[in-house]
């Protein structure tokens, strides 16, 4: 099935900038990915769609090396990412936001974003401590890309407030901005927008395809039909943990087997939109 | 009002001025005989020493506790370390020159915190807390047992820093150091400067603990500039950062590891530098010192004050090491008395006496917010 629906991506037909090949992954008994095979492109915004425990938030997981596959290979720019520790990981380009929010509480909006352009630091204590001037021109670097980004998200002017007393979806634009601070390729939103009203959610859909549009591949897991439907250039299904479809929005839409097992069971209002 | 002086303080032609004052008072404080502060039961230059030393120690434990979040119970590991290479160095196995021993020190103390944090830093929270708990013990155990170490018995005569000039020697008449500073004394009102009792400059010797205070104040003063730099940079980011979500902090690029492991061995050769003066003030070190209630009272120092702000470390610091003195009239009450005086700050200061600007602009907007539901609610 997926054979034959990639070849309609157009815009955004570029090479394979991660692979997911093959990955399994077991907790105890439970298999929560089954080999799963997929490949997302440089410079386009793949969604990752499937009903409750799919394993949507795992494969984000392995992805991004907080969990190791039990068995198959990921490869981002073709190198493998097996056993990397996260942050080298990070370095790599691969960046990611929390479905539940994890800010950095009791730093101000700005510092959270520098913390994320710290990534590609090679500011150590030396260089702070004689203050290099290495270190001023980072420092000076990093603190104008950090309010640059936070004023793409659209959270300038608030950028010496604490990320904990910024309202939830500042935080949420916040975390984005934070994740785009580390300049990575690829760049997994989990679930952005839980929690969003449809004004806001309006407005995400726009900033992701801004984050595009800046030179950035998105990987995008969502619950929110309408918004994955709207934004996105192709998707992929997950259920029980194996893939059970990949393609355009609209082929996605009409896919029996996608309508059975998602669509036509909970989310029938927003497909038919 | 308080808006415009703290506007004041902050233009620099008079916060500078200002801040040279302070230290210049400081500095000056054991000479000054002020009413109140100055103990009266216990040698003043004495006490200001340990307060220093205790402030000292506050500020490197507060790298490791306030900043990168490490509850480390076995700070007092790293002080006997200190104490103890300088011990060893200069008096038991060799006769190095203080300021030789105090680098070799420095680096052992580090070293020893890289050892043990290596292995230890991998398990998070109260585990760490038990993990370090038993280094200390462990430290003073090995030096109990280890003739090479002195053993139980511990080590005496370590010599004081090399005096410019002649070292003093008061039974021989020499004043010692390079000049004499005299102390001021109001009892003799009018003439207040007491020519009678002078300590000498640079001149490092038994009788006056002083000159001491003066060494410990300014590698207290190093240590807080280079506390300052590094931490408002990238490092002090990243051990926020740690803090606060050690996983997500992993995830945007921290090795976390690396910078826990920076800060607990920053942290531990603070701890070995006070050890340095300790040993080199009171010319004795024994295992008995090291025990596990100062480690205790260090984390104790660091919470008073404030964990997370340098200056509330410090404060915290200096009054763990000066009230038990200043109230040692009170004989066999004053652990008591500073054991309710700590309970009552916690009580009413739960965040420490000067808590971190973060947590000081976190409370003013919950009043904030709780001021506008009573308002509400009152509707």
């Amino acid at each position: 099935m997926s054979d034959t629906t990639t070849s309609t991506v157009t815009e955004s037909g570029g090479r394979a900038l991660l692979e997911v090949d093959n990955v399994t992954i077991k907790f105890g008994g439970v298999v929560a990915l089954d080999e799963v095979t997929f490949e997302i492109r440089e410079g386009e915004i793949l969604g990752l769609i499937g009903p409750n425990g799919a394993g949507k938030t795992t494969c984000f997981n392995v992805m991004t090396g907080v969990y190791q596959a039990t068995s198959g290979q990921i490869r981002f720019d073709g190198k493998p990412l097996a056993k990397m520790q996260r942050y080298k990981i990070t370095r790599l380009g691969i960046a990611r936001t929390f479905q539940n929010i994890r800010l950095f509480k009791s730093m101000t909006a700005l510092e959270n974003v520098m913390v994320g352009t710290d990534a590609h630091s090679r500011v150590g204590l030396f260089n702070a401590l004689f203050r290099t001037p290495l270190h001023r021109r980072t420092e000076a670097e990093s603190r104008e890309r950090a309010l640059e980004l936070l004023k793409f998200v659209g959270v300038d002017g608030r950028a010496d407030e604490l990320a904990e007393n910024l309202s939830y979806g500042d935080q949420r634009r916040l975390e984005i901005a934070r994740a785009m601070a580390t300049r990575p390729k690829l760049l997994c939103l989990d679930e952005p927008a839980a929690g969003f009203n449809p004004a806001e959610k309006q407005r995400l859909m726009e900033l992701i395809r801004n984050v595009r549009d800046e030179g950035y591949t998105v990987l995008l897991i969502e619950h929110d039909m309408r918004l994955v439907m709207g934004v996105t250039d192709r998707i992929v299904v997950l259920e029980f943990g194996r893939k059970i479809a990949e393609g355009a929005p609209a082929e996605i839409r009409d896919n029996p087997a996608v309508i059975a097992a998602y669509l036509g069971v909970e989310e029938d209002d927003d497909a038919a939109s | 009002m308080s808006g415009r002086l703290g506007g004041l303080l902050r233009r620099k032609q008079v916060s500078v001025p200002l801040l040279v004052l302070v230290v210049l008072f400081v500095y000056a404080l054991p000479m000054l005989d002020l009413p109140i502060i100055t103990t009266t039961d216990s040698d003043f230059g004495g006490v200001l020493f340990d307060a220093a030393s205790y402030a000292l120690i506050a500020v490197g434990l507060n790298i490791v506790i306030g900043y990168a979040g490490l509850l480390d119970l076995g700070y007092v590991g790293f002080y006997a370390c200190g104490a103890y290479t300088v011990a060893l160095l200069t008096e038991f196995h060799g006769h190095w020159p203080f300021f030789l021993a105090l680098p070799a020190a420095i680096v052992v103390t580090m070293v020893s915190g890289l050892i043990l944090g290596a292995p230890t830093l991998r398990v998070r929270g109260d585990y760490l807390a038990i993990v370090t708990m038993g280094f200390g013990e462990i430290i003073r155990l090995v030096i109990t047992n280890t003739h090479w170490l002195g053993a139980s018995q511990g080590i005496a005569g370590i010599p004081p820093p090399p005096s410019i000039g002649q070292a003093p020697d008061p039974a021989n008449g020499v004043a010692g150091g390079l000049f004499q500073v005299p102390h001021l004394s109001w009892s003799t009102f009018p003439n207040v400067i007491d020519v009678g009792h002078e300590t000498p400059f640079v001149g490092f010797g038994v009788a006056d603990a002083i000159p001491f205070y003066w060494l410990v104040l300014t590698a207290l003063f190093i240590v807080l500039i280079a506390d300052r730099l590094v931490k408002n940079s990238r490092v002090g980011r990243a051990w926020e950062a740690t803090r606060e979500d050690e996983d997500a902090a992993e995830v945007m690029g921290v090795p976390t590891f690396r910078y826990k492991l920076l800060a607990f061995a920053l942290g531990a050769a603070i701890g070995g530098l006070s050890g340095s003066f300790y040993a080199t003030q009171t010319t004795y070190v024994s295992p008995d010192t090291f025990i596990i209630t100062l480690s205790e009272l260090f984390v104790a120092a660091v919470i008073i004050g404030g964990a997370g702000n340098r200056w509330g470390a410090l404060a915290g610091g200096v009054l763990v090491a000066y009230l038990p003195e200043r109230f040692r009239s009170f004989s066999d009450w004053r652990m008591l008395v500073f054991g309710v005086a700590l309970m009552l700050l916690a009580i009413w200061r739960p965040q420490g006496i000067f808590p971190p600007r973060r947590t000081r602009r976190v409370l003013k907007v919950e009043a904030k917010i709780e001021a506008l539901e009573g308002e509400t609610a009152s509707v």
